[in-house]
């Protein structure tokens, strides 16, 4: 048997009802049956977890470097790299990247207004500014 | 299994899909309303860490020396990056541990030949060092806010402590409840055996572990690494 080489989410049928999909509940078999092969392995989830190790350790590498640290890349890079990682582990640890569209909205909307909201307000309190003209 | 067939109707339905309209299932449609929700709130407390950043007028300050007359003494940054880092760390390998216990619980009736499918298969022991992990996290911010509030940062000091210590904790109080949550499931788990008919009770409390875990990918950046 191979367990470590099939897909463990959704292997049986997804969330234990039989003929029920796995990654998004939905009642169709048509659904179970374009998704299932999809989803995550054993050896992406490990890739996913040793990608996020590595971009942690690059992250807190590159606070330790001063003159990274006092250039323009700096905050860039590590937003950048902080997205990266959000990301990964919504789509691959959160099967995001394979689950219903419903979800997706539910969660990407909520999101776009947080992210929003946060940038407005940094503006409004003056820590980031917008130079018009020259 | 009962003797009735109807009974039997019953006591599935009972343990089955919480089905919707749009045929996705209620609980994890709410799940991620949720998750959605908390976006937002965890939006608002970093949005007033980022505002009141730099603005303190007496130390300790996160990045920056503090000098008199702002300190009594001169004082270091803060906040301290390699604990930090290891618990990202931890949180992080949380993460997966959670992913291989909802794998495991989903293919728990698959037949296990090797000691790799034993370990990959066992929802106990990924629940454990999920639980674990997670347990693992909250003492590294324990051990955090002991050594600030020894340092003289307190949630009363300063902008910085109020923002700081508002925010960290208000995540930290959301790994207790997913540990508290991952808990239960263990319970469970001892009482009569998770299995694929529990997938998403496992699957709701992984999306929120998860969660947690973005919200701190998301502070770990914004609050300890940019200056």
């Amino acid at each position: 048997m191979a367990h470590k080489d099939s897909a463990p989410h959704g292997a049986q049928g997804g969330h234990g009802a039989p003929g029920a999909h796995g990654n998004a509940g939905a009642h169709a078999p048509a659904a179970h049956d374009a998704h299932a092969h999809a989803h995550p392995t054993w050896k992406q989830y490990k890739w996913v977890a040793l990608i996020l190790t590595v971009i942690t350790a690059v992250e807190v590498w590159i606070y330790y470097i001063p003159s990274f640290v006092a250039s323009k890349l700096f905050v860039p890079s590590l937003l950048i790299m902080s997205a990266v990682k959000f990301a990964i582990v919504v789509m691959f640890y959160m099967h995001l990247k394979y689950d219903h569209r419903l979800f997706r909205a539910l969660f990407t909307g909520p999101l776009i207004i947080a992210v929003v909201t946060i940038i407005s307000l940094m503006f409004l309190f003056g820590h980031l500014a917008v130079r018009l003209g020259s | 299994m009962s003797a009735s067939p109807a009974l039997d109707h019953v006591e599935a339905g009972a343990h089955g899909h919480h089905y919707t309209t749009t045929g996705l299932d209620n609980r994890k449609i709410a799940i991620w309303a949720f998750i959605g929700s908390e976006c937002m709130l965890f939006a608002s407390l970093i949005s007033t860490y980022l505002i009141y950043k730099g603005r303190s007028v007496v130390g300790p300050f996160p990045h920056e020396v503090c000098n008199p007359p702002a300190c009594a003494t001169v004082l270091k940054p803060i906040l301290n990056i390699p604990v930090t880092s290891a618990s990202t760390f931890v949180l992080l390998m949380s993460s997966l541990a959670m992913v291989l216990a909802l794998a495991a619980v989903e293919n728990r009736n698959l037949p296990k030949h090797t000691t790799s499918d034993r370990i990959l298969g066992s929802s106990k022991l990924w629940l454990w060092a999920t639980c674990i992990l997670g347990a693992g996290f909250l003492a590294f911010q324990a051990y955090e806010f002991t050594s600030f509030v020894h340092e003289g940062l307190t949630i009363r000091t300063n902008l910085f402590g109020s923002s700081f210590f508002t925010l960290t904790g208000f995540h930290g109080a959301h790994v207790t409840a997913g540990v508290i949550w991952l808990g239960t499931l263990l319970a469970i788990d001892y009482k009569r055996g998770l299995g694929p008919a529990d997938a998403i009770n496992v699957d709701i409390a992984a999306l929120y572990w998860h969660f947690v875990d973005v919200v701190w990918i998301a502070i770990f950046t914004l609050v300890y690494l940019i200056q």
